[in-house]
């Protein structure tokens, strides 16, 4: 996968035929241009990963919250307002001391986009995809993750429409942190899986 | 169809690529087709399994040169042409855009927020009854249809552990193809080292959604 024009430098014909295309379709009368503005603001700028880390923060804070999102994560996230588009059956798995989860597509992009938003382009590519569920640990050692060998990973391919979310493990010396500031620690990655969430001192010193 | 979408476990696509503060588009044309992917969805001239297996048909060698959004690109004019709702004649301007009817009208700006909000109901109402229950020991189906499916290479032949059963569901390699057949979704539990051999790690595993149709018993009663 050495192409260099695999984002943001794409073929001019690939350019032009995304514009032929548009202009087809709304010709058409099968799609409207204003659906597509709002449709590209949604997702550009109000569904994203502060949405997920939100949900995750709340996990952290709240024990009843917490057991609810364990159970039914659709439900749990609703609370917040995040429904819909490719999170229509949210499953959360949690990280512990003894499990590290890590979440995958083989088969294509699936991502849970109520809570995440859309996916980065390392998350669609083919050295992700192919690799993850043979060597989630190398792979996570790319992301300056170490797990320990004690630690069981579990690798989670989204092959349906069931969409996982993973709630990472709280830092180390976040007890007097509320719960607006423990969302600020809730990286996307630690959310797909392949980071853990930042320490305090990590968002400090940025 | 083994095609090259179906990428678990393959060797020699290199290290993660990294891209920090990535912004979620890197160009204009990637928005319009992200949108135009999703806003076409409301006219119902395709579904998600039809639009999926569209994308798993580009031609391998462009498929893994190409940017996910140009995957798109091919994949929605696949699709669309197949059909009969546009044409390489119309897209390059040699004649006018012949009009199409569709099930229902186009999204409305105005609209996008309240249909992104509700999204797809995949659950079905009835479908066949489970045949296992979750703690069954069962094998991944060895098939390779030509058509869509969603059992990944890399789990076929292997035995698992039913972890959680989701409910009836729509069945991705009838429905991409025009037809019905709900049945029952699972979480399916698989040790690396049933799936990679000694090249796996003792103590890890896979977790992958398949259906009822992808299973079959092991036999030894386990």
């Amino acid at each position: 996968m050495a192409a260099k024009h695999k984002h943001g430098d794409p073929l001019p014909e690939t350019v032009l035929r995304v514009k032929s295309l548009e202009s087809l379709l709304i010709e058409k009368g099968l799609v409207e241009a204003e659906a597509l503005d709002a449709l590209i603001d949604r997702y550009e700028n109000k569904v994203g990963p502060r949405n997920g880390a939100k949900v995750v923060a709340r996990a952290w804070v709240d024990a009843a919250y917490r057991e609810r999102l364990l159970k039914d994560a659709t439900s749990a996230v609703a609370e917040f307002g995040f429904t819909g588009a490719q999170g229509e059956e949210l499953v959360a798995v949690e990280n512990t001391d003894n499990i590290h989860n890590v979440v995958v597509c083989t088969l294509c992009s699936c991502y849970p986009w109520p809570v995440l938003g859309l996916p980065p382009v390392w998350y669609k590519s083919a050295p992700y995809r192919a690799r993850v569920v043979r060597e989630p640990r190398k792979v996570l050692e790319e992301f300056g993750t170490q797990l320990p060998q004690s630690q069981e990973v579990r690798v989670w391919d989204s092959t349906a429409e069931t969409r996982y979310l993973v709630i990472p493990k709280r830092p180390e010396g976040t007890e007097g942190l509320d719960e607006g500031a423990l969302a600020e620690l809730v990286n996307r990655d630690s959310m797909i899986g392949t980071r853990e969430a930042d320490s305090p001192a990590t968002v400090e010193g940025v | 169809m083994d095609g090259i979408h179906d990428m678990g476990g393959m060797h020699g696509m290199g290290p993660i690529e990294l891209e920090e503060n990535e912004p979620v588009f890197h160009a204009d044309w990637e928005k319009r087709m992200f949108a135009m992917n999703n806003a076409i969805s409301a006219v119902g001239v395709r579904n998600l399994d039809e639009s999926r297996h569209a994308r798993e048909r580009m031609d391998p060698a462009t498929y893994l040169a190409s940017s996910y959004y140009e995957i798109w690109l091919d994949g929605l004019i696949r699709i669309l042409s197949e059909k009969g709702m546009i044409s390489e004649e119309e897209l390059s301007g040699d004649i006018p855009p012949a009009p199409v009817t569709t099930p229902r009208p186009a999204l409305k700006g105005r609209d996008v927020d309240t249909v992104m909000d509700k999204g797809g109901t995949y659950i079905t109402e009835d479908g066949k009854p489970s045949r296992f229950k979750v703690g069954d020991k069962v094998r991944a189906k060895n098939f390779h249809p030509i058509g869509h499916t969603r059992l990944p290479r890399y789990a076929r032949g292997h035995v698992g552990e039913i972890f959680a059963d989701y409910g009836p569901h729509i069945f991705p390699d009838a429905s991409a193809h025009g037809k019905s057949n709900p049945q029952p979704l699972y979480s399916v539990k698989f040790a690396s080292t049933e799936l990679w051999g000694p090249d796996g790690t003792e103590g890890d595993y896979v977790y992958i959604d398949l259906w009822d149709d992808y299973l079959e018993a092991t036999g030894d009663g386990a």
